[in-house]
Parts: structure tokens; C-alpha cells; sequence
């Protein structure tokens, strides 16, 4: 039996710990035990700050003691992704480039988190640079499934997916390029929200695809995912493309989360479920039917363009980590090759050293589609498809208040089983790709298992800067099935 | 090669540094000279998650110059990114603005002498971010310091439209002044705030026919003397290269040179222009910038009157000559000063020659401005009418000037207590007169004579009366008298 603290969602553990009924040295104490015992089947961190930890937990239990205010996260153990710059520990990225990197300053989304009181236990293992769907690619270190550790818990927030499973965490940050955070969820059994883009900072996010990646929470519920993001949420002027609140502004996305959608128009696009497993289509059908029941209607929308989202993502996402990725060249910081016979060695042998095979097949698509000459006819045109899709999900959100989805067309995969054949493993991210070209939110809801055991995820995506109702629409779902009350099978 | 026709063609690039607080995309401090690497945050250092914010002052100066060129102002532009690999450049792309620059289609009017202005078209200007400086030190390894990383760099490309070294020169000294007016740049040259690469080749007219030589682009200018002898030096090497070998420019042989000061040649650095690849896209961090019309009105009210039209103004309007309103328009803050004391009442030239001669030689001496020196705009514009009017000389009035810097005493009062008011009663003045005629017989008997030595022994008999004076008689009283008595 784990320690009854770890059952806990989010907003229980920081009412009671700010009630002074359970101590926050106690929350961690619990984490750092868990992750004694599962880490080594599970391998969810790159590293851990236990005593980092605990001295933090100690002084919040200690401003609670003394009658002080504490924040929306007082006390709870919280983990980031590794692409989530620190100013302690290390950032890998997971990548051995970066092995040793420190950074010197905090991301945003660390800064709010302190802010709030969290405490962050550690740092999570990821596909190098993000660019993965299984966590497999990661220099650093395996990960598995939580449900069944000869499985990928999914990625490239593998790590945070699998933490926040095994109970190794109460909430972790994940990062969404093209459904970082959903796939991982859902193939994990637990709830992830890929936020509007602009709406969370990326201030201190490790850029892959600058114009897709969002940083979002991973978590139990929903409620708690909504709580996170209240903490994370808002305008940062060190973001340009961070959305100024006046704009849009940032809604209290907890206070309401109970509050059922009245007349909820469901839109669904037939075939989507069509290419997804057996397993995952009854499942999807199934909470629809819940929808359903508490009077929901489903509309049948059109994307026309959707098909074309995977390729338009690969031009647009590598393009872009092509020019990020270029600042790895071991002159300034980082992994530097030992005996360079010139400059240009530093560059070419650290980059050769450093980088693992996926990054290095990304940065040659990206190089090649910026490349004069091909320009127009990859990065331009892919622009043009982005904007195509877009489009489709403006129309559609004029018919519904939210669409429905699969998350992925399969569940957890065996490791290994994809590696061989990136092309496949790319083909996998179908279904949560669309929502990062449109910047839109999306959320992946645990909604049952398949034949095998293995946790479906159902995806929910909600027009630009929707989040509150997005989030109110999977708590509703959530309200009425108890899917994420079953422990992985690791606990 | 004497026989030779040939016409001399000249483009510029320039690069000019902004005079901005902070760096073009972070908030990092702009100085010269501090210790490397003391002046960097996680942004200029390119370090991983951090994001770049436009500067937006950096931008509004950037506008100011481009309507200064006379530019159309791009009612949206955006950034993109430029890549390419050098250890200077921390995230191994600059921040550029490649298709979409902020202006375009301007050009600058250069003095070329007479009076005459010519007009050099400007293709675009842009913004980005300047690259760090590396020292290759000795040893086996090189040193970066990232403290100009990020400095705000507006590059200002020109049309082929200089023919020569002289105009080049014209043209660069005249950006200099136009953007110290501004005052958007410092524009040291010699800290490295201007930099030009000027593209030379000539076309050569032989036997009726037309042969253009191969572009010569010469790297990293920083002197007025360097670029001018860049130019001519290239025009005499290109001659000899045409009539040793009948080379002619085309595509893919234009060459890149450095400027070797101690020797004044230029020297070659790269054969063949690389087809680079700089892989240009727009940055996905930084949001375009659109310019309303309200903002450009804003803008377009901080520009002044611009140096080279003052200067014309000058000799239009107060007749002052070439060279002495270019002097006075040297500086913005001079020319507005000379412009208050003139507003006082006083004579154009009588100004000028106080202030050109006395005020900038001690204001330069000191490495100030006239403004600095501790005059009054009126007391400057009253020691003008006193000169004027004949009450002191011209030395005079210097030395009264000399004076009123550190004095609280008007010119007058200064000139009183000094001795310096001139003797203009011609009662008082005849009796000096008549003392010299009669102590000089000889000059006397010359002037009357009319011959030859008539005009120098007049000469000499005022030079007389001016020192039995003490020089403080008004020549033009004694003159006149003089002229009275000997004839």
C-alpha cells in the first residue's frame, strides 16, 4: 500500500497542507519515497532535488505555521519537463549536448510555480529536444509505461506523463509541439492540456518549434489541470508572442470548472474514428454516449485540410529547430568535442557527438526546406496549408462549442516497436498536430482502456482561448466516469 | 592606362549604430570599452528558452533615419532570421529583416562643391542585431566578447550612384552629420559606430566599346580617410588589371578585399563570392511591426532640419560662405546656437567669425559645444553689433569673447575695463593724425607723390596712428582723415 497522501489530487493536498493538517515535508517525503521505489522500473527523471525539496516544503509549512498567506500550489510536489529551464539542477533537454548544461536563470512558468508555492521535486526525461512520440529518443535515458513498463509511456513528455502515473508527483509541466503533452497522457491514463499558444510564456521553454510549442500541465483530473494553469497562465513581456491579457484576457479557469456547459454542441469528424484502433473507437463512442446522456448534441463537422497537417507540421516544426538547434555548436556552452582540429570541427564533431539520430534527421529536413531554392515549394507552402487548417477549425467552431477526437490511433506501444520506421512514428501524431498549427487548446481526458488494459485518452479541443470552457466540458466528462481513480498497474 | 575612358561606379553599405539605452532585443546595456562579457544577459548570449523583445526606441530611430533618406516606411515589416555559423553570433542566426525591410526607395543629397548637391538613391535601410567581436589572440584559441552582441545595427544599402572617392566621402560625411542630428547614432567611426563596405568597379570605354571591371567589395571601413583611399586606390588597381589581363565582371567573380591602413592598399580576402545560403524565414519569436499612422506621425515630428539644407540655407539666406556654413552646421547644437544669436538681432557673418574662429577653437579645444562654453546667446549677439558698429575691433571682439567665458560681466563692461572701446571721435583721433604726419615727413611726401609707393606709405602712416593709439583707434575714422589731410 503507497502512502494515502500520494491519492490525493492537487487542490486537496494544498487545502490541507494549508490548513496545516498535512505537511508539506510529508507530500514530498511521499514523492521521494515513491520514486525510491519505482524509478528504477519507470526511469520518469532525468534528476531530483530531494533536499532542494524538502528545505522548500519545511519553509512553506513553516510561513503556514507562522500565519502567513501561501499560493494556489502551497507546499505540493510538482515536476518539470526538461526543457523547462531551471536555475538548480541541470536542463538536459534530454539530450547529450546539454548533459551538463545549467542554466543560470528560470523559465517563466518555474518563476510562477515558486510563486505559488509548489514545490519542484525534479525534472523529467523527454525525446531530445521534444521531438518524439515515445520518449525513446531521449540520450539520456529510458522510459516506460507506467501500465505496462514493456510499453513507451509516449511522448515527448514521456517522463512528466509517467511521473504524474506512478504517483512520483502530484502535477508535472509538460511541453506540446504537436502533442507532446495529450499523446503522453493518454497513452499514461492521466489528463494533459496543451494550452492556447501565447497563453502560458515560453519564456525559458527550450525552443523546438517556436511558432507550436506550448508549455501545459499533466495531471490526475482535470480540476487540478485547471488549477495549474490558472497558476501558469498569462501575458510576459519577455515573450513577444505571449497574448496580451487585454487581448485575451486570462479566465478563472478553476473557480467555474464544475459548471456543466448548458447545450453543449459536440463536433465529430466521422471518419477520424475510423483510423483509430478497435480499442480506442469503442472507448471514444462510449464517452460520447456519456455527452450524449447529459444532453449534448453532436454535430458533424467538415476539416477538409486536416489530412494535410502532418505534412505541413514536419516542414513547418523542423524549419524551425533547424535555426534553434543551431546555437548547439559547443563554442559557447555545452558538450564540446575533445580534439578539434579547427573551428569548424568544434562545430561539425560537437554537433555529430552531441545529437542523437532523430534531432539530427529533423535539422536536415528543416535545413533542406529553408534552403534557397525549395523555400517556396516546402516552408511558403506549408505556411499556406497552416493557415488552411486554421481555417477549418475557425469554420468548425462556428457549428460547435468543441470537437471531439481521438487522441492517437493506437494505445501504449511495445518499445522499440516504431523506432525503425520514423516515417510510422510520425504518421502517429494524426490526430494532435492539427490543434498546434491552429494554436488552439487541446485536452486529452483519460475515457477508459482497450482490449489490453491500456489507457485511451479522449482528446477535446476548444476554440482559441477557450480554455475555461474547454476544461469545463472535460470535467463534466470526468464528473460522470471514474477512469482516473484506477491506479497504473505499477502502484 | 592614361589613354583609357573610364567612369568610376560606387554602391554603399553601411552600418550604423544605434545610440539606444539597451540592446535591439534585450535589456542589456550598450557601452563601449567594459570588461568582455560584462554586458550580456541569457538573450544576447543565445542561451537555451530565452526570447528576443524588440527594442522598440531602437525601431522609432530607425524610422527617424529612414525619413531623413527621404524612404518610403513600411507599413508592416517583420523580422526573419539569418543563418549562418560564427562564433560572434551566439544563437548562430542574426535577427535581420530580409524581404519586408522597414524602408525603401529613399535617397540623401551629398554636396559636391559650388554649391551644387547630387543626389544618391538609397535602396533600403534595415535593422538587426550586430554580432560580437572575436580576438584571435596567440595560442591555439580565440577569444569571444558578446558585450556589442545585440547592439541595434541599421544597415543602409545605396544605389551604384558615386563616382568617385571625393563623393564617397561627401556621402559618408553627410550620413555622419544626419544621424548626429538626429541623434539616433554617436557615429564614432573610430569606436566603430559607422561601418562601410563600399563596392567599386569602373566602366572602361575602349575602342567604342563598354567593359565593366569585376566588383571589388571592400570589407569593414571605419575611417573617412580609409574609405576615400579604398576608393581611389581601387580605380588605379582595377585600370591595371583591366589593361594586364582584360578581366570583366561576370557573375560569381566579384571579390571581397580589406583595407590595409599602413600600406593604403586594399588587399584580397575572398576570390570568389560564395553563393551563401543564409536560410532566411521569419522569426516565429518576435511578432511583426505594423506602423499606424499615428505612430509615423510621431515619429516624422522629431525630425529637424536636416545639416546639408542648413548649410544652404546659410549662404542663401545669411550669406555666409561654403566652408563657413559647413562648419557651423557640424554640429546640431552648434548651428542651433549660432541660429539663437542670430535670432538676438545680430549680423550673420560678424557671428560667424566670433563663433568659427574664437568659440570653436576653444569649444574643440575643450571637446565641447558652443553652447557649453559659457556664453550668453545675447551678450554673444551684442559684442556682434559692437563690432558692428565700430565701438571695438575685430581682435577685440575676440578677446572679449575669451573673456565672457568666464565672466558674469557683459561685452561692454568687458571691452570698458579692458580698454578695448575704439577711438571714433574724429577731434580726439586728428590730433594723433597730425602728430604722425608731422614726425614723418618722408611717408608723407610719398603718399602726395601718387607714385608707386603711394598706397604702402599710407599704409604705414595708419599703422602709425594705430600704435601711437595703442591700437584702439577705429581704422575706418582714421582713414578718413588721413585721406582728408593728405589730399
Amino acid at each position: 500500500m503507497q502512502n494515502k497522501l500520494l491519492d490525493m489530487g492537487i487542490k486537496e493536498l494544498r487545502d490541507e497542507i494549508a490548513a496545516g493538517r498535512v505537511k508539506s515535508v510529508s507530500a514530498v517525503e511521499a514523492v521521494f519515497e515513491s520514486i525510491e521505489n519505482r524509478e528504477a522500473l519507470i526511469g520518469a527523471y532525468i534528476s531530483t532535488f530531494k533536499e532542494r525539496a524538502i528545505a522548500k516544503a519545511r519553509e512553506t509549512d513553516s510561513k503556514i505555521a507562522a500565519g502567513e498567506k501561501v499560493g494556489a500550489l502551497a507546499g505540493v510536489p510538482i515536476a518539470l519537463k526538461d526543457n523547462i529551464c531551471s536555475d538548480f539542477g541541470a536542463t538536459t533537454c534530454g539530450s547529450r549536448i546539454l548533459e551538463n548544461f545549467c542554466s543560470p536563470y528560470n523559465a517563466a512558468v518555474v518563476e510562477k510555480l515558486s510563486a505559488a508555492d509548489a514545490v519542484i521535486i525534479g525534472k523529467t526525461n523527454l525525446d531530445e529536444f521534444a521531438m518524439g512520440s515515445s520518449t525513446e529518443n531521449s540520450g539520456l535515458k529510458q522510459t516506460f509505461n507506467p501500465w505496462d513498463t514493456s510499453r513507451v509511456p509516449g511522448g515527448s513528455s514521456g517522463g512528466s506523463a509517467a511521473a504524474v502515473a506512478a504517483d512520483m508527483c502530484f502535477g508535472a509541466l509538460g511541453s506540446d509541439t504537436g502533442g507532446s503533452i495529450r499523446q503522453p497522457a493518454s497513452f499514461c491514463g492521466v489528463v494533459g492540456l496543451k494550452p492556447t499558444y501565447g497563453r502560458v510564456s515560453r519564456y525559458g521553454l527550450v525552443a523546438y518549434g517556436s511558432s507550436l510549442d506550448q508549455i501545459g500541465p499533466i495531471t490526475k483530473t482535470v480540476t487540478d489541470a485547471a488549477l495549474m494553469l490558472s497558476v501558469i497562465a498569462g501575458h510576459d513581456e519577455r515573450d513577444s508572442t505571449s497574448v496580451d491579457e487585454s487581448q485575451a484576457a486570462v479566465d478563472d479557469y478553476f473557480g467555474g470548472i464544475d459548471k456543466a456547459v448548458d447545450g453543449l454542441k459536440i463536433g465529430m469528424v466521422t471518419k477520424f474514428n475510423e483510423g483509430a484502433d478497435e480499442g480506442i473507437r469503442a472507448a471514444i463512442e462510449a464517452a460520447i454516449e456519456v455527452y450524449r446522456k447529459m444532453g449534448a448534441e453532436i454535430v458533424e463537422i467538415e476539416m477538409p485540410y486536416f489530412d494535410y497537417s502532418i505534412a505541413a507540421y514536419y516542414m513547418i516544426a523542423t524549419a524551425e529547430a533547424s535555426s534553434n538547434l543551431a546555437r548547439y555548436d559547443g563554442v559557447h556552452y555545452g558538450h564540446r568535442t575533445a580534439e578539434p582540429k579547427d573551428y569548424i570541427e568544434v562545430y561539425s564533431k560537437s554537433r555529430e557527438e552531441g545529437f542523437g539520430k532523430e534531432v539530427k534527421r529533423r535539422i536536415m529536413l528543416g535545413t533542406y526546406a529553408l534552403s534557397s531554392g525549395y523555400y517556396d515549394a516546402y516552408y511558403l507552402k506549408a505556411l499556406k496549408v497552416r493557415n488552411l487548417i486554421r481555417g477549418d477549425f475557425v469554420k468548425a467552431f462556428e457549428k460547435c462549442d468543441c470537437i471531439m477526437m481521438p487522441v492517437s490511433p493506437t494505445t501504449a506501444f511495445k518499445v522499440g516497436e516504431k523506432t525503425d520506421d520514423p516515417l510510422k512514428m510520425y504518421l502517429s501524431d494524426i490526430y494532435t498536430i492539427g490543434v498546434n498549427l491552429a494554436g488552439i487548446p487541446g485536452v486529452s481526458v483519460p475515457c477508459g482502456f482497450d482490449e489490453g488494459g491500456l489507457p485511451v485518452g479522449l482528446q477535446i479541443l476548444g476554440s482559441a482561448f477557450g480554455e475555461a470552457k474547454l476544461l469545463r466540458i472535460a470535467r463534466m466528462y470526468e464528473s460522470q466516469c471514474q477512469w482516473g481513480k484506477k491506479k497504473a498497474t505499477v502502484i | 592606362m592614361a589613354d583609357l575612358e573610364y567612369k568610376v561606379i560606387v554602391g554603399l553599405e553601411i552600418h550604423v549604430h544605434l545610440r539606444t539605452a539597451t540592446k535591439m532585443f534585450c535589456g542589456c546595456e550598450l557601452a563601449y570599452g567594459q570588461q568582455a562579457n560584462s554586458r550580456v544577459c541569457p538573450v544576447c548570449l543565445g542561451l537555451p528558452g530565452s526570447l528576443p523583445v524588440m527594442n522598440k526606441k531602437a525601431f522609432e530611430y530607425s524610422v527617424l533615419a529612414g525619413l531623413a533618406l527621404n524612404c518610403e516606411i513600411a507599413k508592416f515589416t517583420k523580422w526573419d532570421r539569418k543563418g549562418y555559423y560564427y562564433p560572434d553570433l551566439p544563437k548562430n542566426y542574426q535577427i535581420s529583416q530580409y524581404d519586408l525591410p522597414f524602408s525603401e526607395h529613399g535617397y540623401i543629397e551629398i554636396p559636391v562643391g559650388g554649391g551644387q548637391v547630387k543626389k544618391i538613391r538609397i535602396t533600403r535601410a534595415h535593422l538587426e542585431e550586430d554580432a560580437g567581436k572575436n580576438t584571435h589572440t596567440s595560442g591555439n584559441y580565440s577569444q569571444v566578447d558578446l558585450n556589442r552582441a545585440g547592439t541595434p545595427l541599421l544597415e543602409i544599402v545605396t544605389e551604384p550612384d558615386m563616382n568617385s572617392g571625393t563623393e564617397v566621402r561627401a556621402m559618408a560625411v553627410e550620413l555622419q552629420r544626419i544621424v548626429r542630428y538626429l541623434g539616433i547614432s554617436v557615429g564614432d567611426m573610430q569606436k566603430g559606430h559607422m561601418r562601410f563596405e563600399p563596392n567599386i568597379n569602373l566602366v572602361i570605354t575602349k575602342d567604342g566599346k563598354e567593359y565593366k571591371t569585376p566588383i571589388a567589395e571592400i570589407k569593414n571601413l571605419n575611417s573617412f580617410r580609409a574609405l576615400e583611399g579604398s576608393v581611389n586606390y581601387e580605380v588605379v588597381r582595377q585600370l591595371d588589371e583591366f589593361e594586364r589581363t582584360g578581366k570583366v565582371m561576370v557573375e560569381g567573380n566579384k571579390t571581397t578585399r580589406g583595407w590595409d591602413d599602413a600600406g593604403r592598399q586594399t588587399v584580397l580576402q575572398r576570390e570568389k563570392e560564395e553563393a551563401s545560403d543564409y536560410r532566411y524565414f521569419p522569426d516565429p519569436d518576435l511578432l511583426p511591426v505594423v506602423m499606424t499612422d499615428e505612430w509615423l506621425l510621431e515619429i516624422t515630428e522629431r525630425l529637424c532640419e536636416l545639416p546639408l539644407k542648413k548649410q544652404m540655407r546659410y549662404v542663401a539666406d545669411y550669406n555666409l560662405s561654403e566652408y563657413d556654413a559647413s562648419v557651423l552646421t557640424g554640429e546640431r547644437a552648434n548651428a542651433e546656437f549660432f541660429e539663437r544669436v542670430v535670432e538676438a538681432g545680430a549680423e550673420p557673418k560678424r557671428v560667424c567669425n566670433l563663433l568659427t574662429q574664437m568659440g570653436l577653437k576653444v569649444a574643440n579645444a575643450r571637446g565641447c559645444g558652443l553652447a557649453e562654453l559659457g556664453l550668453k546667446e545675447n551678450d554673444v549677439a551684442k559684442l556682434a553689433k559692437m563690432i558692428e558698429g565700430g565701438d571695438i575691433n575685430a581682435s577685440a571682439g575676440d578677446r572679449i569673447m575669451q573673456e565672457m567665458m568666464t565672466s558674469e560681466k557683459g561685452p561692454v563692461e568687458i571691452a570698458r575695463e579692458l580698454n578695448l572701446i575704439q577711438k571714433s571721435d574724429a577731434g580726439e583721433l586728428e590730433v594723433f593724425v597730425e602728430a604722425v604726419l608731422a614726425e614723418n615727413e618722408k611717408a608723407v611726401e610719398d603718399v602726395r607723390s601718387g607714385g608707386k609707393k603711394s598706397k604702402a606709405a599710407r599704409g604705414f602712416l595708419l599703422g602709425q596712428v594705430m600704435q601711437k593709439t595703442k591700437g584702439r583707434a577705429n581704422p575706418k575714422v582714421v582713414s578718413e582723415i588721413l585721406n582728408k589731410k593728405l589730399n
